[in-house]
C-alpha cells in the first residue's frame, strides 16, 4: 500500500501546501513542522517554478520571492533530507512538468525517493502526457498523482482508474487562490471516482476558511489549502510558523468534524 | 509520429482543466479544414476583407546594392492590420464562430496579433479580451490604443518579466477560469496541440502563394528563404509548402538581442534547450534548473523564450537552419530597407531581411532569395527613434 494513504487514516485528511523558499528555506523548515504540529496529515511542498501558469496572484508571488531567495531544487532535496529527520507524515512535491524534465526526471524520482518524497503533482502534465513522468516514478515507489477538474466529465473514470495515491479534485475553474464559494457539482464528479477506485480523494483550489473546509470534506476524503497559507507566510515572513501552526489546527478541527 | 507530436516535440502540457477544451478544439477542426462552406468563407475573407493575396515583390534596388542573388519580398506587411497575424486570426475567429464561442482571448507581444484578434472579432460580433505584458503596453502604446479602439479590453500582465511570456500565461489563466463561451485564440504555432498545427495551416497560405508567384515570375523555386522566428508563425507559413522540396533552403531568423552569448537574447535554438512550457516540449531558454530565462529582444514580438514545435523539429532533422540576428543588425536592416526600397519592415522582419544581407552578395546572380516582411514597421519607428538616440511624440 502506497505510503500516501496514512495520511487517511486518521479521519478526513488535512493537507497544507507551502512554497519552498518563501521567504527562506530555513522558514519553510519551521513552517513545515509547525504543520505537522498542528495536524496536517501530508504536506505538499511547492517546487517554486517561474511561471506557475496553474497559480493565481498569492501562489505566483509565493513563487517568485522564493526564486528571488536563491531557492533551487538541490536545496529544496536537502531541506527534505533534513525534515525527514523528525516529519514522519507522507510528503509530496508539486511543481510544474519543466523543473522535474530539466533535473531528469530519473535522476529528480530516485532523489525524491532517497530524501523521503511519497509523491509527485505536476499541473500541467495531464492523463495524455504521463508516460513521460509516472513509469519512472512507479519504479521508484513514488506516486505520480493526477489531478481531475470540474470540466473533466467523462475523463474522470479514465484518470481514476490509473491513479495513484491520492486523486486530486480540483474544486472550481480556474487557477488557484481563495473564493468566496464553491458551486462546482463535486457530488457527481465523487460518485464517478468511487466507482473507479478505492484510493482517497482530496479536494483543492479555493478553500481558505473552516466552513469551506468542514463542508468539502463531508464529500470528500481530504481538503487542501495552499493559497491561505501562502497569504499567511507572506504577512508574517520568518515569523509564520506560529500562525500557520493555529490554521491548520483550526482547519483540521474543522475537517476532522466533518467524519460522517 | 504521435498525434499532436513534431519528432519528440509538442504535445498538450496543460492543466486537466483545459483537455476537454483543446479535444473539443481538435474536433471541430478536423470538421471544418475539410469543410467547403468553411474554406469558402475563409477565402472570401482572406480576399475580400484582408486583402489576399499579398504581393511578391521582386527588389530591385535592394538586389542591386547588396550586388548578388535575386531578391523577393513577400508583402505581408501590405494586408489588412498590417502583418502575417490577420491570417491566423479570421482562420481561428471564423472556427470559434462555428464552434458556438461568443468571446475571444489573446495573448500579444508587439501588439500585432492583439490587433488582428480585435479586429476580426469585431468583424464576427465577438467579445475580445488581449493580455499584454506591462512592458509591452509601454513599448507599443499605438497597438493598445488600436485594440481599444476596436472594442476590445487590453489587461496588462504586471507578472514575471511583463512580456509576451506572461502574457501567453496570463491568457492560459483566463482560459481555465472560463472554457465554455471562450476561445483562445492563440497567435503562434506554439502551445499544446491542436494549436502549433491549426496557426500552421491558416499561415501556410503564405508558401502556398510565395510558390505559385514565384513559378509565375521565375519559372522555378527559389533557393532560399528566408523570415523571421520567434513562436514562428510566419516562418512556419513561409516554409510550409517548400519543406518537401530539399532544393529549397530554409531559414529562420531568431532575436539575437545585445548578443548571443549575452544573457539579453531571445535566440531560442541557439542558446536554448530542451524542456516543456506553455504547453509543449520544445527548445527554450532556461537555467539549469529548468526556471524559465528572462530573455530580451529590442523586438517585442520576437521577445519570446521558446519557440514552436515544428521548427524545433525541422531543426533537429537538419531540414531547417536558424540564425541569430542582433538589435543592431536587425536596425540597420530596417533603415536599410526602408532607404533602398521605399518599405518600412516590422523590425521582427527586419532580422530576416538581416541576414538576407550578410547572405546575398556571397550569392551568385542567378539565385534567388525570397523574405518574407511579416509587418509593416510604422509601430517600431519611436522604439528605433529612440535606439538612435532621438526622442519623437506621436
Amino acid at each position: 500500500m502506497s505510503k500516501i494513504q496514512k495520511a487517511f487514516s486518521n479521519g478526513k485528511a488535512f493537507i497544507p501546501f507551502i512554497t519552498c523558499g518563501d521567504p527562506n528555506l530555513e522558514t519553510t523548515a519551521k513552517v513545515v513542522r509547525a504543520a505537522v504540529e498542528g495536524g496536517a496529515d501530508l504536506i505538499e511542498l511547492g517546487i517554486p517554478f517561474s511561471d506557475p501558469t496553474a497559480e493565481g496572484p498569492v501562489i505566483q508571488s509565493a513563487n517568485i520571492r522564493a526564486l528571488a531567495a536563491g531557492t533551487t531544487t538541490d536545496k529544496i532535496f536537502d531541506l527534505v533530507a533534513d525534515l525527514r529527520r523528525d516529519v514522519t507524515i507522507p510528503l509530496v512535491f508539486m511543481t510544474y512538468a519543466n523543473v522535474v524534465f530539466s533535473y531528469g526526471t530519473e535522476r529528480f524520482v530516485k532523489r525524491c525517493r532517497e530524501v523521503g518524497i511519497d509523491g509527485v503533482i505536476l499541473p500541467d502534465v495531464p492523463f495524455e502526457e504521463k508516460a513521460d513522468f509516472a513509469p519512472i516514478c512507479e519504479q521508484n515507489d513514488v506516486d505520480f498523482i493526477s489531478l481531475v477538474a470540474p470540466t473533466s466529465e467523462n475523463r474522470v473514470s479514465m484518470i481514476a482508474r490509473e491513479a495513484k495515491g491520492f486523486l486530486y479534485v480540483v474544486s472550481s475553474m480556474g487557477v488557484t487562490g481563495v473564493r468566496n464559494e464553491i458551486t462546482t457539482d463535486l457530488a457527481s464528479i465523487t460518485e464517478i471516482i468511487r466507482a473507479n477506485t478505492s484510493i482517497p480523494y482530496a479536494i483543492g483550489f479555493g478553500i481558505s476558511t473552516p466552513e469551506q473546509a468542514n463542508k468539502m470534506a463531508q464529500t470528500s476524503c481530504g481538503v487542501i489549502v495552499g493559497s491561505a497559507i501562502m497569504k499567511i507566510i507572506a504577512k508574517h515572513g520568518a515569523e509564520s510558523a506560529e500562525y500557520v501552526a493555529e490554521y491548520v489546527k483550526s482547519m483540521k478541527n474543522a475537517v476532522r468534524a466533518a467524519n460522517v | 509520429m504521435k498525434k499532436g507530436r513534431f519528432g519528440v516535440h509538442g504535445g498538450q502540457y496543460i492543466p486537466e482543466t483545459l483537455m476537454n477544451a483543446v479535444i473539443e478544439l481538435e474536433r471541430a477542426y478536423e470538421r471544418f479544414k475539410s469543410d467547403k462552406v468553411f474554406n469558402d468563407e475563409l477565402e472570401a475573407l482572406f480576399n475580400e476583407y484582408a486583402g489576399r493575396p499579398s504581393l511578391l515583390y521582386y527588389a530591385r534596388r535592394t538586389t542591386e546594392r547588396l550586388g548578388g542573388a535575386k531578391i523577393y519580398l513577400k508583402r505581408e506587411d501590405l494586408n489588412h492590420t498590417g502583418a502575417h497575424k490577420i491570417n491566423n486570426v479570421l482562420g481561428q475567429a471564423l472556427l470559434a464562430k462555428k464552434m458556438g464561442k461568443t468571446r475571444l482571448i489573446a495573448e500579444t507581444g508587439a501588439g500585432q496579433h492583439g490587433v488582428a484578434t480585435a479586429t476580426a472579432a469585431t468583424l464576427m460580433g465577438l467579445e475580445c479580451v488581449v493580455f499584454m505584458g506591462e512592458e509591452d503596453v509601454k513599448r507599443q502604446a499605438l497597438n493598445v490604443y488600436k485594440m481599444r479602439l476596436l472594442g476590445a479590453e487590453v489587461v496588462s500582465v504586471s507578472t514575471g518579466t511583463g512580456t509576451l511570456k506572461d502574457a501567453v500565461s496570463e491568457a492560459m489563466r483566463e482560459w481555465t477560469n472560463r472554457v465554455s463561451d471562450t476561445h483562445y485564440c492563440l497567435g503562434s504555432v506554439m502551445g499544446p496541440h491542436p494549436f502549433p498545427t491549426i496557426v500552421r495551416d491558416f499561415q501556410a497560405v503564405i508558401s502556398r502563394e510565395i510558390r505559385s508567384q514565384i513559378l509565375l515570375k521565375e519559372g522555378r523555386l527559389p533557393d532560399y528563404v528566408i523570415a523571421c522566428v520567434g513562436g514562428g508563425s510566419n516562418a512556419i507559413g513561409t516554409f510550409y509548402h517548400f519543406i518537401d522540396d530539399k532544393e529549397v533552403e530554409l531559414i529562420g531568423c531568431e532575436a539575437g538581442g545585445r548578443d548571443v552569448n549575452s544573457f539579453e537574447t531571445a535566440a531560442t535554438i541557439n542558446t536554448g534547450r530542451l524542456g516543456i512550457f506553455h504547453g509543449m516540449k520544445s527548445y527554450f531558454c532556461q537555467d539549469e534548473f529548468g526556471q524559465i530565462a528572462p530573455v530580451y529582444s529590442i523586438s517585442a514580438g520576437l521577445d519570446y523564450p521558446g519557440i514552436g514545435p515544428e521548427h524545433a523539429y525541422l531543426h533537429d532533422i537538419g531540414r531547417a537552419r536558424y540564425v541569430p540576428i542582433t538589435d543592431d543588425e536587425a536596425v540597420n536592416a530596417f533603415e536599410f530597407l526602408s532607404r533602398t526600397e521605399g518599405i518600412i519592415p516590422a523590425i521582427e522582419s527586419a532580422h530576416a531581411v538581416a541576414y538576407a544581407m550578410k547572405l546575398a552578395p556571397t550569392l551568385e546572380r542567378d539565385k534567388i532569395i525570397v523574405i518574407t516582411i511579416s509587418g509593416r514597421g510604422d509601430k517600431d519607428c519611436a522604439s528605433i527613434a529612440r535606439y538612435r538616440g532621438e526622442e519623437i511624440y506621436e
